[in-house]
């Protein structure tokens, strides 16, 4: 259950795109045509699937404070996670190189379809943004973090196929010159992000939902620290997690 | 100007306007969205990409010749991500509340697009000064967009700038709340963020017709 619940939340209320905004860049240069779309959408999961939990691994067996501590008593209270950029960054450069040459390999076909994806993977902000978002919001669990991979990254798919879609048939339309183009596609994803906010309240049920919003605005208002107060809380629920989300933009 | 050449200048000032990173290159755009709730945030993020760009833009520029093709790309995160971590332990240091609330946009320095776009479009090919005039110049054109949009949205989502009432206090309703003025609360949100960068780009392109696609 709450690996389900984990897992519709990072697809829908969570949504790579619509509410952090992350790998803006390549959804907007990659978003032309459905079909290229969807390679690199699919590539992004694929990655995702990989790193999320492998970073995971790395956060919690040689980053964390103490986590070192396998390695005996000495180790206990070495703090190495201003590491973490670094290593991560460095997962992701060498994992997408890899499942490059294994995809290669193994399965022609499909190279030929996500490969030219592939390298434009490693600086993808979405794909470094998991990771750090899996490590600040300290989910506990590989488990959970696999699903969080697999989550954002159907999430990113499914935000550049839209888009994407909507791009084709905009083509017809008769946009104002100076917004055709790079202009539209800013405001109509606003609007489709203002669209996914609706499913803000789809875990909570309909009164807890009510109330959450309220609580997001009014953090939101206040305006002082916003992502910092679901994380200095020890998420142990996926609820704060949830509450966070908002409030982290 | 006796220290730099017209050329260079241009270095600077085209990437403001004209080749603007942000609304003509479509470069970093993650960060420009996701931190300008306030303007104090958007200052210190333009701050941070421009010191990484143009830091890392002489160091690429004095490794060129001798980082082999194939593997430039892990060459550069690992510049930017060294770069990054500096910058972050800094902000750590000097001003805790902020890098929080910057939170994990800090370490996406790292994969901003302008970053690794510059290095691979102009570093890579460039002399050590002149890399460093095109990093500031495009640090300086990030930083302008995130400033611009930074001002609207905190000037109306919250009616302060920088943290100061500019237009009186909402509470008490003093200054334009005593006419029933109210915050945009909407602003606030991301959504509007997009739709903020959105029509600052129509504004671009209506004042200059080369800037249209088609």
């Amino acid at each position: 259950m709450e690996h389900l619940e984990l897992f519709l939340k990072s697809i829908f209320i969570d949504n790579m795109v619509f509410a952090t905004f992350l790998g803006m860049c390549s959804y907007l240069a990659v978003s032309k045509k459905v079909t290229t779309a969807v390679g690199l959408g699919a590539a992004v999961i694929f990655v995702m699937l990989i790193t999320v939990p492998l970073n995971w691994l790395l956060d919690h067996y040689l980053l964390q404070p103490g986590a070192l501590a396998w390695l005996g008593e000495d180790y206990a209270d070495y703090d190495l996670s201003f590491l973490s950029f670094i290593m991560f960054i460095a997962t992701i450069a060498t994992m997408v190189q890899l499942v490059e040459i294994v995809v290669e390999k193994f399965s022609p076909s499909l190279y030929n379809s996500l490969g030219i994806f592939l390298p434009l993977i490693a600086v993808n902000c979405a794909i470094l943004g998991g990771s750090l978002f899996m490590q600040s919001r300290e989910i506990p669990t590989l488990g959970l973090a696999t699903v969080y991979g697999v989550g954002s990254g159907i999430g990113w798919f499914l935000a550049i196929l839209a888009i994407a879609a909507i791009r084709e048939k905009i083509r017809y339309s008769n946009v104002p010159p100076a917004l055709r183009g790079l202009g539209i596609t800013f405001i109509i994803t606003g609007l489709m992000a203002i669209g996914f906010m609706s499913f803000g309240g789809m875990l909570t049920g309909g009164d807890e939902g009510g109330k959450k919003a309220e609580k997001t605005i009014s953090v939101e208002k206040n305006n002082s620290q916003p992502s910092t107060i679901g994380n200095s809380e020890a998420p142990k629920k996926e609820k704060v997690i949830a509450s966070n989300i908002k409030v982290n933009e | 100007m006796g220290l730099l050449s017209k050329k260079d200048s241009r270095l600077i000032l085209d990437p403001l306007a004209d080749n603007n990173p942000i609304t003509i290159q479509v470069l970093g755009i993650c960060s420009a969205l996701a931190i300008t709730a306030q303007l104090q945030a958007a200052i210190v993020m333009a701050i941070s990409v421009t010191a990484v760009v143009a830091i890392g833009n002489v160091v690429i520029s004095l490794m060129r010749n001798v980082i082999p093709s194939k593997i430039r790309i892990i060459v550069q995160l690992v510049v930017v991500a060294v770069l990054v971590i500096i910058v972050d332990l800094i902000l750590k240091a000097y001003s805790y509340e902020l890098s929080k609330t910057l939170s994990v946009f800090v370490g996406l320095i790292i994969t901003n697009c302008i970053i690794m776009g510059r290095f691979e479009a102009f570093a890579l090919a460039n002399g050590p000064w002149r890399s460093f005039l095109d990093g500031i110049g495009n640090g300086a054109g990030y930083g302008l967009i995130l400033v611009i949009v930074g001002f609207f949205r905190e000037l109306f989502g919250s009616g302060t700038l920088l943290g100061f009432k500019v237009l009186g206090d909402p509470i008490e309703k003093t200054g334009l709340y005593a006419f029933g003025y109210e915050n945009n609360g909407f602003m606030l949100l991301s959504p509007m963020a997009l739709i903020v960068v959105g029509i600052i780009i129509w504004v671009q392109r209506s004042r200059n017709k080369a800037l249209i696609e088609d």
